[in-house]
C-alpha cells in the first residue's frame, strides 16, 4: 500500500504511455482503492479519523486484500461537493481506481453518486447518509456499506422514548436535510405510538448561541428534548443546554451525531447521561468492539468515533467481498454483487450484519448512553437494543417509498 | 494585429488538445475555460468600470441551478434549459445593478458581497426548489452528440472564444470608452453630460449575462448543483482567476483561470496543504506581479518608455 501520491504518479504515466500493456498490468498490479475524506476546513478532524479508520484495516490485514497489494489513493473533499467531484474525476479517470469510498457531508456524497452513476465505478458510502440514496434515488453502483440512512437510527428512539414513559417532547435540530430526516424518524414513530410532539425547533447551521432556543424549550413543559446536532454545534447546544440548568430538569435525547466520540471527547460532565440510538456503541463489551476500540486506542490514543469505525467496517466488508471473487476488483458487477451478498460477521459490532435488497445494512440498533469511565473520559454504553432494524422501521419499503421523502414540510407528525 | 494573430493561434492550439489528452485532462481544460469566461465577466466591470464585484459567482450559480431545475424538474430539452439559465442569470443581474450602481468602491464590494448572500440563503433554505444543502442533481442533460467529452469540449471552446470576442468588442465600443470613462472619474462624465447610473446599469447587466453564460455551461459540465456553487467562494474564485490573469486585460482570465485550476489539482496530488500554497501563490503574484501574468507579460513585451 503506497499512501504518496507521487508514486500513483508515476504509474498513470505507464499506464498511460504504454496503453498496449495496461489490461495485463491491471490484472497484475495492486488493487487501487479511491478514499475521499474532507481532510482541509471544519470537518478536517472527522476526515482525518475515516482515513485512520481505512489504513488501520488495510494495515491489520498486512496490506493486502485477497492476495493482491492494496494501493489507497486519498483525496481531500474540501467538504466541498464542486471539489468532491472534481476529485472524484480525477481518481476515475486519472488514478484509474477500481473502486471509491469516503466522503462525509451528504451534499459531497450526493455530487460523486451523479457522477459515478455514468461511469458505473463502484462507490461506498459509510458516512454519507442522506435517506433517497438507498430508496427513491438509488443508483445500482452506489451501495451503503456499513453506513447507515439518516432516519434509520432515529425510529427506534422514538419508540424507546414512548415505552419510556415519555408523552410530548420537543425537537430541535440543524436546518439542512440530514437535519429535517433525523427529526422526522424520530417525531413520526413517537407521534404515531401516541407521543405528542409539541414544538420543533429549526435552527442554521454553525449556530453559536443556543440560548433563544433554549429559553423557549425550557418553557414548553415537555416531558424530554429530541437533539439532533453534529459537531461543534452539538458540542455548543450539549454545553448550553447544561449551563441553562436544563440538564437537571428535561431529559435529553439525542440523534447518534450528538454524542459521538468526536463530539462527547472534549466533554466533560456535562454530556453526562444523554440517551441516543446507534449501530455502534464504543462502550459495549461485545468482546469484538473491545477489541477494536483498544486497538484504535493504541493505535491513535483516541477512542474511534463513528468515522473511524464505519470506514473501517467497510473496508473490512469489501475485503472480505474481493476474497469471494478472487480479488477480481476491475470486475465491477461481481465485486457488486459479491457486496451486496456479503454477510459481514466479524465487524467490531461482533453481530452479523448484511444488507437489504436496496443496499443499505439492517442493524441490531443500540439505545446507548453516555457514561463516565474510570479514565474519566466519556463513552456511549448499551441500554437496550433494537434486533434487526432496517432503513424502513417497520413499514413496508414499497409504502415507505412511495410517500414523499422526510423534508422540513414532511415531518410526518400525527396530531391528536 | 500581431496579438491577433497569436490569440488566433492559441486558439488553433487550445482546439487540437483534446486529440492529445487525456480523458480526465480534457475536463480539467472544459472547466478552465468557464471558469475564464466566469473571470471575463468580472475582468469587464473591475477592469473597465473600476467596479470590483463579489456577486458574479451568485449570478453564475443562478444561471446553473435555473438550467438544472428546468431539464431535472420541469423537464425542458436542453436549449431551451439552457437559455433560461442565462435569461434568469441576466435578469438578476439586473436586479443587483439596479442595487449597486448608486455605490463604488468598497460600499460596492459590500453591496455585491450581501447580494450574493442573500441568493446563497435562497438556494439553501427554499429547500422544495433548490434541494437546499444536498442540491439538485441532473441527469443525463447532455444531448446525444455532446455525450462525448471531446465534443462538449469543442462546444464550450467555442462558446468561450465567441464570448471573449463579444467582450473584448463590447469593452472597445464607443460604450465601452464611456464605461471606462466613468472608472477614471465619474464626476466629468456626469458633467459630460452622460447617464453614468444607466451606463453602469448597462454594464452589469452585460456583465451579468456573461456570467450566466458561463454558469448555464458549468450546469451541463457538471450536472449538480448546490449552494457552494453560489457562495461567495465561487465569486472569490472568479475574482482571483482575473487577478491572477491580470485586470483588465480580459484574455488574461484564461491564463488565470489555467493557472489557478492547474495549481489546485496538481498540488493536491502532492500535500494536503495544497490551499496553502495557493494562498503563497497569491501574495507573491500580488507582491511581484500585481498586474497579473498577462498584464506583466504585456509591460515587458511593450517597447520602454510607452505606456500599455
Amino acid at each position: 500500500m503506497t499512501l504518496h501520491r507521487r508514486t500513483l504518479l508515476g504509474s498513470t504515466a505507464a499506464l498511460l504511455a504504454a496503453p498496449a500493456y495496461a489490461p495485463a498490468l491491471a490484472q497484475t498490479g495492486p488493487i487501487k482503492i479511491g478514499v475521499m475524506a474532507p481532510l482541509t476546513g471544519v470537518l478536517a478532524a472527522g476526515g482525518r479519523e475515516m482515513v485512520d479508520g481505512v489504513t488501520m484495516f488495510v494495515e491489520q490485514a498486512g496490506k493486502k486484500m485477497a492476495g493482491r497489494d492494496v494501493e489507497l489513493v486519498v483525496e481531500d473533499d474540501g467538504s466541498n461537493p464542486d471539489t468532491s467531484l472534481q476529485k472524484a474525476r480525477r481518481l476515475v479517470e486519472q488514478a484509474k481506481v477500481d473502486f471509491m469510498m469516503g466522503n462525509l457531508l451528504a451534499n459531497t456524497g450526493l455530487a460523486v453518486a451523479g457522477y459515478v452513476r455514468g461511469t458505473g465505478t463502484p462507490y461506498f458510502i459509510p458516512i454519507i447518509a442522506a435517506d433517497e440514496l438507498t430508496q427513491r434515488g438509488r443508483i445500482p453502483n452506489v451501495v451503503r456499506v456499513a453506513g447507515y440512512s439518516a432516519s434509520q437510527m432515529a425510529h427506534p428512539l422514538g419508540d424507546w422514548a414512548w415505552k419510556k414513559g415519555y408523552k410530548k417532547i420537543a425537537t430541535i435540530g440543524q436546518d439542512y436535510t440530514f437535519g429535517h430526516e433525523q427529526c422526522a424518524g424520530f417525531a413520526r414513530v413517537f407521534s404515531n405510538a401516541g407521543g405528542q410532539v409539541v414544538r420543533q425547533f429549526w435552527h442554521p447551521l454553525n449556530t453559536s448561541d443556543f440560548s433563544p432556543y433554549l429559553g423557549q424549550l425550557a418553557s414548553l413543559g415537555v416531558d424530554a428534548i429530541f437533539a439532533m446536532e453534529t459537531g461543534a454545534d452539538a458540542t455548543r447546544f450539549i454545553q448550553q443546554y447544561a449551563s441553562f440548568g436544563l440538564k437537571q430538569r428535561i431529559p435529553l435525547l439525542g440523534a447518534m451525531n450528538a454524542t459521538d466520540q468526536s463530539v462527547i471527547r472534549t466533554l466533560g460532565a456535562e454530556c453526562e447521561g444523554i440517551v441516543s440510538s446507534a449501530h455502534f456503541a464504543e462502550g459495549s463489551d461485545v468482546p469484538a468492539t473491545k477489541a477494536f476500540v483498544e486497538e484504535h486506542v493504541k493505535r491513535f490514543n483516541r477512542i474511534p468515533s463513528l468515522y473511524g469505525f464505519a470506514m473501517y467496517s467497510c473496508t473490512m466488508w469489501v475485503a472480505k467481498a474481493l476474497e469471494k471473487i478472487g480479488g477480481r476488483a476491475e470486475d465491477r458487477a461481481a465485486l457488486l454483487a459479491a457486496v451486496r451478498e456479503t454477510e459481514l460477521d466479524n465487524s467490531p459490532l461482533g453481530r452479523p450484519v448484511k444488507l437489504d435488497e436496496f443496499g443499505n445494512p439492517v442493524y441490531d440498533v443500540y439505545i446507548r448512553q453516555t457514561v463516565k469511565r474510570a479514565d474519566g473520559k466519556y463513552w456511549n454504553v448499551p441500554l437496550e437494543t433494537y434486533p434487526r432494524v432496517s432503513q424502513f422501521w417497520r413499514y413496508s419499503p414499497e409504502e415507505y417509498m412511495r410517500q414523499s421523502p422526510y423534508s422540513r414540510e414532511n415531518q410526518y407528525i400525527r396530531q391528536g | 494585429m500581431n496579438r491577433g494573430v497569436m490569440w488566433l493561434l492559441a486558439l488553433l492550439a487550445a482546439a487540437v488538445m483534446p486529440l492529445v489528452l487525456s480523458s480526465y485532462h480534457v475536463d480539467l481544460a472544459t472547466r478552465i475555460l468557464i471558469f475564464a469566461v466566469l473571470a471575463m465577466s468580472i475582468d469587464v466591470l473591475a477592469g473597465f468600470v473600476g467596479r470590483t464585484s463579489l456577486c458574479h459567482g451568485a449570478i453564475f450559480g443562478v444561471a446553473t441551478y435555473v438550467v438544472i431545475w428546468a431539464m431535472a424538474k420541469a423537464g425542458l430539452p436542453a436549449a431551451p434549459a439552457f437559455l433560461s439559465g442565462v435569461l434568469a442569470a441576466t435578469l438578476v443581474a439586473a436586479l443587483f445593478g439596479l442595487l449597486a450602481v448608486r455605490t463604488s468602491g468598497v460600499y460596492f464590494l459590500l453591496l455585491t458581497v450581501a447580494l450574493g448572500m442573500v441568493v446563497w440563503g435562497i438556494c439553501l433554505r427554499w429547500t422544495g426548489v433548490t434541494g437546499g444543502e444536498n442540491g439538485l442533481r441532473g441527469q443525463d442533460m447532455r444531448p446525444g452528440f455532446l455525450l462525448a467529452r471531446e465534443n462538449f469540449y469543442w462546444l464550450v471552446l467555442a462558446v468561450a472564444a465567441l464570448t471573449a470576442w463579444a467582450m473584448q468588442r463590447f469593452v472597445n465600443s464607443p460604450f465601452g470608452l464611456s464605461l471606462r470613462g466613468i472608472r477614471d472619474s465619474e464626476s466629468r462624465m456626469r458633467a459630460l453630460g452622460y447617464n453614468v447610473p444607466l451606463h453602469l446599469f448597462v454594464g452589469f447587466a452585460v456583465s451579468g449575462f456573461f456570467a450566466g453564460v458561463a454558469g448555464a455551461l458549468y450546469a451541463f459540465f457538471n450536472e449538480y448543483v448546490s449552494p457552494s456553487s453560489v457562495a461567495m467562494g465561487q465569486s472569490v474564485a472568479g475574482l482571483l482567476m482575473a487577478i491572477v490573469g491580470g485586470i483588465g486585460t480580459l484574455f488574461g482570465s484564461f491564463i488565470g483561470a489555467a493557472a489557478i485550476i492547474l495549481l489546485e489539482n496538481t498540488v493536491s496530488w502532492y500535500t494536503d496543504r495544497w490551499q496553502a500554497v495557493l494562498g503563497l501563490v497569491f501574495i507573491l503574484t500580488m507582491i511581484f506581479a500585481p498586474e497579473g501574468i498577462l498584464g506583466t507579460v504585456r509591460r515587458l513585451a511593450a517597447p520602454k518608455g510607452r505606456a500599455r
